[in-house]
């Protein structure tokens, strides 16, 4: 049996070991706030925190995150309004909006790491998370927005 | 079968246009107002009646399969509390619909929107008129049925004001969520005259008065958001995807590696043995061309979708390939190349091209290729049926509602009338939801298991059993007389078309293809020749945003640019020679016009207008600006889904070859609008999806199967690379002025002026999509 802390929750696992945390996420104690997109971490729309850590929970396996702190979007905060999300909302970055929990998700993490990072380090930061409707501009100025309040 | 006189019916194919008075009697199957439980609120239980709408302006909207409906009793309940729901009968994929068309009910209601609900229409078409939400054309055909219905609520509203109160109609207004009697300053709530508007006869459409345009609150504006942005921002927006029942199976499908392939045999020994998975089973398939049925395979049902990939890694399947098994596509690019080279079937036909072209001082030729692209919408396809005995219900992320219902029932063998079709938020469309395979995988799965069920496709399964943006070649010989001007224009255009998909022996486009850039070319030239080679299909062809306009309008732009060269002339200065006076082009010498299935009296080719957006683009991006070393500059405009666009693209080539897009600038002519911010956002996004397909989309074939699987070689742009700020300008109309498309257009300019961008910056012409490494050096 494995045991898993989820957004601060404890959840418990005794199948498969190696199942990827994204499905254990959706299918299993439906989180659906987190997307499958690639499968191969080639597009971002599965990221996760893990601690303070990006993750893409496609790649990532249930045993890997034993013991560790896992946050989804829907944990990220308790009305969510984290200052992402909130600068997500300002600007009105989403289209579709199926890859924005992950792109939301890595600009967290990002601003975790460096709380005032350029606009080149928000580029280079966020180039994991691909958004096929093509919201990057909206993006890139709603991390930057998050980041300095402007 | 016709399709080349018949391409209104070519979206859902085979769902034959029936505009027609239909009853519905069971006020029980009207979601909306079982959903809302209201007790004496403006809900009716009269016969709904499909009518046309009447406009200023006509539309193509009631050709398209089962019209328009224009009644409030289908769109519009109040609560006595006051609360307005609005039905959504369009399906939101990103563009904003689910928003926009509420916004126009509400504005001509006189109602408040923070006091609106949206509801999302079931999949149900003699309910809510067409929902094939494609074709960029929700605005252009339901902006003024929208308002209509607002309008006819509203006066029901003031009419059992008027009535309760005892004084003319004409006296009140209804004005933010009530309604006021000015004489004696007497108001009251929607809520409260709710139960009284429901007992009002409905107005005619002639009847009715539409708020002047000075009044408006929203239309126009862009200053409302879109209804799902909260969700979508802390997780809660439902897709397809997101659906989840008690006792649902998650099921992935092996497909055939080649289209038109089928199962022979499968050993599912070891699959079964996967933690998690529970049964393998095959799923049926329909023989080449599928249309829009399953392509077939195996299926593998397990405890949750990550079991059901692990599975369907241990199978082991035997195939047969079928007939498409040496679809290769160096080879296929040379036969599309040669068929270019030679006479092909001729759809538009003016003055004498080949004598002009024998006098003529100078030809110029382009030879231009564009390969097949995939979808890879982020969510990819995905839905979960739950079929019991003869009912079917069904949750998907789809663009075609109501031809998706009718397949399911004809699937399954059920009465359409059994079939719900519950529509989610769409994770990106671009025309590959508009095909229901995935919907109709999951009905038979459910069928079969008796229980409900998800079917994922995987992003492998996206790429590789898709239906494919087309592949072309598209020549273009252009001559000039002494002084350089163009006297001569022959353009060839090559592709498989989306006809094939429903008929095996299709070799030509079809007329909606050749109408979109390549019969309806605009530009003053006394001798025109479009002809249209032979090209048959090896995989399923399906609409991609902005369909044949691609090639096209690549093909086009980029042979104006040739011609800027070839004269020493500025290219923007050529453009305008082209395109010539300010006129409505005649095209009376192509038959079968489609003109994207509108009137072509409210949506002509109007030069002007083609030449006012080139122009303000200049103007806003500053066309001849000094551009620091390395950079160019380039300029294309197309008329795509009634809509006219320029692009301006600056690029910056270094000296290894690497490209950056410092800046775009766009200029839009859709008409008159309902959102200028979400036009914006579809054009930044257009710019993008542009970007990604001149540098990197390519799908090929070999041996019958799609090379590509996955995001890592079919790249798309990220944000690293994405222009540093994309500019729109967006022409302002009074609400006369026929609405147009706005989602598609976008995307057809801008790979031209991006290579004549390069072209400026380095002297190279890039001929061949995509970009790749041709730059490099």
């Amino acid at each position: 049996m494995i045991k898993l802390k989820i957004n601060g929750q404890e959840q418990s696992w005794d199948g498969d070991p190696d199942l990827p945390l994204l499905w254990f996420l959706r299918d299993e104690v439906g989180l659906t706030g987190t997307k499958f997109g690639c499968g191969q971490a080639l597009c971002g729309a599965c990221t996760v925190l893990v601690e303070k850590e990006a993750v893409r929970a496609c790649i990532t396996s249930v045993s890997d995150v034993v013991g560790r702190e896992v946050t989804t979007i829907e944990g990220l905060h308790p009305t969510g309004d984290h200052p992402v999300q909130k600068a997500w909302r300002d600007l009105n970055v989403p289209q579709c909006g199926y890859c924005q929990a992950g792109q939301i998700m890595q600009a967290a993490a990002l601003l975790i790491q460096n709380p005032k990072p350029s606009r080149d380090q928000i580029r280079e930061a966020m180039a994991g998370n691909i958004c096929r409707c093509g919201t990057y501009q909206r993006i890139e100025n709603a991390v930057h927005l998050a980041s300095t309040g402007v | 079968m016709n399709i080349q006189t018949n391409p209104n019916k070519l979206r859902g194919f085979e769902r034959h246009i029936k505009v027609e008075k239909v009853k519905v009697e069971n006020v029980s199957r009207r979601s909306i107002l079982k959903g809302l439980g209201i007790a004496g609120g403006f809900v009716l239980a009269a016969p709904v009646m499909s009518r046309p709408a009447f406009a200023a302006y006509k539309t193509g909207a009631d050709k398209m399969p089962h019209g328009t409906v224009v009644d409030p009793r289908v769109f519009v309940a109040i609560a006595p509390d006051g609360l307005v729901t609005i039905v959504a009968h369009r399906s939101e994929m990103g563009t904003g619909v689910r928003t926009s068309l509420p916004l126009v009910v509400a504005e001509e209601m006189g109602a408040d929107w923070s006091r609106v609900r949206v509801q999302q229409a079931h999949g149900d078409e003699v309910k809510y008129g067409n929902q094939d939400t494609d074709g960029s054309r929700s605005t252009r055909h339901y902006l003024m049925p929208m308002r209509q219905i607002g309008a006819s609520a509203r006066t029901m509203l003031e009419a059992a004001a008027a009535k309760r109160w005892g004084v003319p109609a004409t006296e009140v207004k209804a004005i933010n969520h009530e309604v006021v009697h000015d004489a004696t300053g007497r108001r009251i709530g929607f809520g409260d005259l709710a139960a009284d508007a429901a007992k009002q006869s409905v107005p005619s459409i002639e009847s009715l008065k539409l708020k002047d345009p000075k009044d408006f609150r929203y239309l126009g504006k862009g200053e409302i958001r879109i209804v799902d942005l909260r969700d979508i921002t802390v997780g809660k927006a439902q897709y397809g995807a997101d659906v989840r029942l008690p006792g649902m199976k998650y099921a992935v499908i092996a497909r055939p590696p080649v289209t038109g392939g089928k199962l022979v045999s499968f050993d599912g020994t070891e699959a079964t043995k996967v933690s998690g998975v529970e049964k393998v089973m095959e799923v049926k398939g329909w023989p080449w061309p599928s249309k829009f049925q399953p392509l077939g395979g195996v299926a593998v049902i397990a405890r949750n979708t990550g079991a059901a990939v692990k599975g369907r890694d241990a199978l082991k399947i035997v195939w047969d390939d079928g007939p498409n098994a040496k679809y290769e596509s160096v080879a296929y690019r040379a036969q599309l190349e040669e068929a270019a080279r030679k006479p092909g079937l001729i759809v538009r036909k003016e003055g004498d091209v080949d004598a002009a072209l024998k006098g003529a001082d100078k030809v110029i030729v382009g030879e231009y290729y564009l390969p097949h692209l995939a979808h890879v919408t982020m969510e990819p396809p995905t839905a979960v049926a739950d079929v019991k005995g003869d009912k079917a219900e069904i949750w998907a992320p789809l663009q075609s509602p109501g031809g998706t219902r009718e397949d399911v029932a004809k699937t399954l063998g059920i009465p359409e009338e059994n079939v719900t079709i519950n529509v989610t938020l769409l994770g990106g469309g671009f025309g590959r939801k508009s095909k229901c395979d995935y919907a109709l995988e999951a009905a038979l799965l459910s069928k079969d298991l008796g229980a409900p069920v998800k079917v994922q496709w995987t992003r492998e399964d996206d790429v590789r059993n898709g239906f494919l943006h087309t592949v072309s070649a598209e020549r273009i010989e252009a001559g000039l007389d002494k002084n350089g001007k163009v006297i001569a224009w022959r353009h060839r255009s090559v592709a498989p078309s989306i006809a094939s998909t429903f008929a095996a022996d299709t070799v030509h486009e079809a007329a909606f293809e050749l109408g979109m850039g390549l019969v309806d070319m605009p530009f003053e030239i006394a001798n025109i020749q479009c002809e249209n080679p032979e090209a048959a299909a090896h995989t399923r062809i399906g609409w991609f945003r902005s369909v044949s306009n691609i090639p096209h309008a690549f093909a086009v732009q980029s042979m104006v640019a040739e011609i800027a060269h070839a004269t020493n002339r500025d290219p923007k200065d050529t453009l305008l020679d082209l395109i010539g006076s300010p006129r409505l082009v005649n095209l009376s010498s192509v038959k079968d016009l489609w003109n994207y299935g509108e009137p072509y009296d409210s949506y002509p080719i109007d030069t002007a207008r083609l030449r006012k957006v080139v122009e303000l683009v200049a103007d806003k991006g500053g066309w001849g600006r000094s551009v620091p070393k390395g950079h160019g500059l380039g300029i294309a405009v197309h008329r795509s889904f009634v809509s006219y666009i320029a692009t301006m693209v600056e690029v910056s080539v270094d000296e290894k070859g690497k490209l950056t897009v410092p800046r775009v600038d766009t200029a839009i002519d859709c008409g008159t609008y309902v959102n200028p911010e979400r036009i914006q956002a579809q054009i930044e996004g257009a710019a993008i999806m542009g970007l990604s397909l001149a540098k990197y989309g390519e799908i090929t074939f070999k041996d019958g199967k799609v090379q590509q699987g996955n995001f890592d070689n079919f790249p798309v742009i990220r944000i690293d690379e994405a222009p540093l700020v994309t500019n729109v300008h967006i022409v302002p109309h009074d609400p006369d002025t026929p609405p147009s498309g706005v989602g598609e257009p976008g995307v057809p300019p801008f790979a031209p002026a991006l290579i004549n961008a390069i072209f400026a910056a380095t002297g190279k012409r890039i001929r061949a999509l995509p970009i790749g490494k041709q730059l490099e050096t």
